[in-house]
């Protein structure tokens, strides 16, 4: 191939990808500018090209697509950036994981190893689980003694005999295996002993341990740990169908990374240990995306789809998470997903009339048929896009085709008032923020919110996931329960102590040691202990190392 | 407003239910309202309870009439940081150990175990201990709500002896307790929670069936099952109704809600949102404050809640609403589901209950235990029912 050679000062690129059930995005982004003195923070400005094309079933052809759209993208034929040795980095955002486990499609089967007779046999693993669900993933299990107190002591002597018991009655049929111990984000010493075990009596398989995916709350953390091994197989497909897709387009020497639910990224070797993480990384990067478009570290995000509309808040540039755990196919986890009011109002959301009093609004939706269905493009279906069409606020479509009798104001009033209420329960105090406008059926939000200081509507906002996924920074969580005692002095010796392990974790995870920093700190007081103790999470977050060289 | 609270729920006359895995859905909604935001969350205890059920069988609910005189009440509960159960579950042989402990000290054999504690998670501990030891459960409670200490009882004020108390940690730990009265029980039992990692079972106030019925509070069982079917038959009714508009729906929900609550003697004090929480520990406690402004019918009330693990005092412009012991319950308004004092934040859309406490802490010597006073309000109960009927006149 006649490839250019690079030239002197070339800025570096980077590729964002977002598959979505619908739609697959993908940008090109401008790294910072070597010669440039300023702050690491892309902008606007730095999307070089943009594409968006239907999702494929099949993986590599989607993301095949999606690269040739920004690679050969014909407005921008000359411009330096589309070229591929130019590009660094390349970050996905995915469904994939979502929907397997959604659709119970290519997991695994399961053994589960619970390190916590005698304190916790009360309840069995995967016990509450869908039935269909189980029936796929459930290859045995087992609680066997050990687990920790919360201060890190053994609660109870470990017991190796009986993992070994264990793999040689799951040996015939688990495919991989889930080790969860009680408070072992505590002390993981007794899983890593595990893993151990189990390697020297099963071989390689795969081992997924609880302390490294999720957070305090037994259950849930083994929910995860399970989900996680029995995504092993989709995330080994994942990985290579990327590998091939930007091999086939000369990006075989770009790193790519995938984004996880908190808006931050994980290594191709992270996500092949824990690719449950990726679940749910979307809404976290369209959040994300709409704080670099905009420049406002700050702010509540709305994201009108063509379904839906999702209200989050930004902090400091991320997602504000849930204080829930969410459920992931029916099972519940401890993932802290950004916090969102979902509320049905999207660009095809059906408007129906009645003989008496205003119309109503959805629940339901014409979907991807918008361009067939609505009545601006000929349709017969009242949508909301046709109500803002006809109230001014989008021009497409052929507005001569709405019949003047129709009160479709009504129905755009009744979504501003669903949107103007989301904004509302979303906010975390009583101040008022901009309000960021994305998503491709973002026309809909009207230019005044009650609520917000303002409506902002960045250019790229339909894109603004791929740019999210794109600007992923690299993170380090520190969750714990510690005693604080008497007096302050200790209790902010604990605190310092678990921000230097998050931003030891940030580094080791990647980010660049001289920027990173603590974004999230958490301190909840438990209940009914003498003795104070409070449970502490902290997130520490920095860009890349060698991002700026 | 109707004053005879309890004599739907009360007692003999009442038909006893069986706790199936249907049942115990709503019997862990009703405690969990029944905490008064405290009490620690049910889905841990309800996930026990439900595959205990599965194992060894429902548990029957008997009246407290139904045990004979002599018989051998084992009142249960959990004792520690509700926190600590979310890691260490629980071990359903602590239900075996507590009644063995029991029957050697008293050399009677078990008839039931009882719930000291019918709010939060502690209502559902002592039902996985019936199902596995084979005993029924007494539909009656010590407390009919949740409270943070131990000699805040009914069996205390009826003058039933502490002790013997039976302590076990999940290793299988045993501890009996002798010879001590309600408070230095509370401590003692409170130490060994925290030298057993922060969580211990206890049996404890061990009653006759004579005691049973003049020391606990009759019908708590069947109250808190009737409370969550109530709640959970309310929301399936909304949400089977759809797509309302958001300004519409909290009036309808109000007005579901509110006959519900009639129907239980109960009073939704105001729908609205969460507008500050403050929240420290404070020896132990988590003190704290809840304030919510009103929406809808509503709007332009403003309503504070004084919180010490659970809501203890309403007020409205430096009236009180509803103090303690009454029931104070923050729910989701459109979940319906009980929001705990430790997830309270700024934003949620919520709705304020409260629900008599039962008459015998109505008494001068139930507020003596758990009165405002017992938690350091310079405040004198009234009943929830005199206090929105002057609020309202």
């Amino acid at each position: 191939m006649n490839k250019p050679n690079p030239r002197a000062h070339a800025p570096r690129l980077r590729i964002g990808i977002d598959v979505g059930g619908t739609n697959t995005d993908a940008v090109v982004l401008r790294e910072q500018d070597p010669t440039s003195t300023s702050q690491n923070t892309m902008t606007a400005a730095d999307v070089l090209a943009r594409t968006k094309v239907a999702t494929s079933a099949d993986i590599t052809s989607g993301v095949t697509q999606a690269l040739r759209g920004v690679l050969a993208d014909p407005t921008t034929p000359e411009r330096a950036g589309a070229h591929p040795h130019q590009v660094a980095r390349v970050m996905i955002g995915t469904t994939h994981a979502t929907n397997a486990v959604l659709q119970r499609n290519g997991l695994r089967r399961v053994a589960v190893l619970r390190i916590g007779a005698p304190a916790s046999t009360a309840i069995r693993p995967m016990f509450g689980w869908p039935p269909d669900l189980c029936a796929q993933v459930d290859a045995g299990s087992a609680i066997v003694r050990g687990g920790v107190e919360l201060d890190g002591s053994a609660a109870a002597a470990f017991d190796t005999e009986a993992v070994s018991r264990f793999c040689a009655t799951v040996a015939e049929r688990a495919e991989a295996i889930a080790v969860c111990g009680v408070f072992s984000p505590a002390a993981p010493d007794q899983e890593r002993h595990a893993a151990e075990v189990i390697r020297r009596e099963l071989g390689d398989i795969p081992v997924s341990m609880s302390h490294e995916l999720g957070s305090l709350g037994l259950l849930e953390r083994e929910n995860t740990t399970i989900l996680n091994a029995a995504l092993g197989g989709v995330a080994t497909h994942l990985i290579d169908a990327i590998r091939a897709g930007l091999d086939s387009h000369d990006l075989g020497h770009a790193i790519p990374y995938f984004a996880q639910n908190d808006g931050t990224l994980l290594s191709l070797e992270e996500t092949r240990r824990a690719p449950v993480l990726t679940i749910g990384s979307g809404p976290a990067n369209s959040l994300r995306g709409a704080a670099m478009l905009t420049g406002e570290p700050n702010a509540l995000v709305v994201d009108v789809g063509g379904t839906s509309a999702d209200v989050g808040a930004l902090t400091q540039t991320f997602p504000r998470e849930s204080a829930f755990g969410v459920e992931v196919g029916g099972v519940a986890t401890n993932f802290r997903m950004p916090d969102l009011v979902s509320i049905a109002i999207g660009g095809g959301t059906v408007v129906r009339f009645r003989d008496e009093g205003p119309p109503t609004v959805g629940p339901d939706s014409v979907g991807y048929r918008l361009a067939e269905e609505a009545l601006v493009f000929g349709g017969a279906t009242p949508t909301l896009s046709d109500a803002a069409v006809a109230a001014g606020r989008g021009e497409f479509g052929d507005r001569s085709l709405l019949p003047g009798h129709l009160s479709l104001s009504a129905a755009l009033e009744h979504a501003d008032a669903e949107i103007a209420d989301a904004i509302d329960r979303i906010k975390s105090s009583g101040t008022d923020l901009p309000l960021i406008a994305v998503g491709g059926g973002s026309v809909l939000v009207p230019d005044t919110v009650p609520g917000t200081t303002g409506v902002l509507r960045p250019a790229h906002h339909d894109v603004a996931n791929a740019i999210g996924a794109a600007i992923g920074t690299v993170s380090g969580n520190v969750d714990r329960i510690v005693e604080v005692g008497q007096g302050g002095a200790s209790r902010t010796r604990l605190i310092d102590d678990a921000r230097e392990a998050a931003v030891a974790a940030a580094v080791r995870a990647g980010a660049d040691p001289s920027v990173v920093e603590v974004v999230e700190i958490d301190e909840i007081p438990l209940s009914y202990l003498r003795e104070p103790a409070v449970r502490l999470r902290v997130k520490a977050a920095g860009p890349l190392a060698g991002t700026n060289d | 407003m109707n004053r005879t609270s309890h004599t739907t729920t009360d007692g003999a006359d009442n038909a006893p239910v069986t706790l199936d895995a249907e049942t115990l859905v709503d019997y862990a909604r009703g405690a969990a309202i029944l905490g008064a935001g405290g009490g620690g969350a049910t889905r841990v205890g309800l996930l026990a309870a439900l595959q205990a059920i599965e194992t060894h069988g429902p548990v029957d609910v008997i009246s407290v009439d139904q045990v004979p005189e002599e018989s051998l009440v084992l009142p249960a509960a959990g004792l520690g940081s509700p926190d600590i159960t979310q890691e260490k579950i629980g071990n359903p042989e602590q239900g075996r150990w507590l009644r063995e402990m029991m029957e050697q000290e008293t050399g009677r054999t078990a008839h039931a175990f009882m719930a000291t504690e019918v709010g939060g998670s502690n209502a559902l501990l002592p039902v996985v201990w019936a199902a596995l030891t084979g005993l029924p459960l007494v539909d009656a409670d010590g407390m009919g709500r949740a409270f943070p200490e131990a000699q805040m009882v009914s069996m205390h004020l009826a003058d039933i002896p502490a002790t013997p108390s039976a302590v076990v940690d999940e290793r299988g730990h045993r501890f009996m307790l002798r010879d001590m009265d309600a408070y230095w029980l509370e401590r003692s039992a409170r130490a060994l929670a925290v030298a057993c990692g922060g969580f211990v079972c206890t049996v404890d106030h061990p009653m006759t069936g004579h005691e049973l019925r003049t020391g606990a509070i009759a019908g708590s069982v069947t109250r808190a099952v009737e409370i969550g079917r109530a709640v959970s038959a309310a929301t399936t009714e909304q949400s089977a109704t759809g797509t309302e508009p958001a300004s519409g729906q909290s009036a309808t929900e109000q007005g579901r809600l509110g006959a519900v609550l009639r129907h239980l003697s109960g009073h939704l004090l105001i729908t609205g949102k969460v507008t500050d929480i403050e929240r420290r520990t404070v020896d132990g406690f988590v003190r704290g404050h809840l304030t919510v402004d009103g929406l809808g019918a509503d709007q332009g009330r403003r309503v504070g809640v004084a919180i010490q693990n659970e809501n203890l005092v309403v007020t409205e412009n430096e009236r009180t609403l509803a103090c303690v012991p009454d029931i104070i319950t923050v729910l989701d308004t459109q979940t319906s589901e009980v929001i705990f004092t430790e997830l309270l934040r700024y934003g949620q859309r919520v709705s304020l209950l409260a629900v008599p406490a039962p008459d015998i802490w109505r008494t001068p010597r139930g507020l003596e235990v758990a009165g405002p006073r017992a938690f350091g309000f310079d405040l004198d109960y009234q009943p929830v029912d005199e206090l929105l009927a002057e609020a309202h006149r």
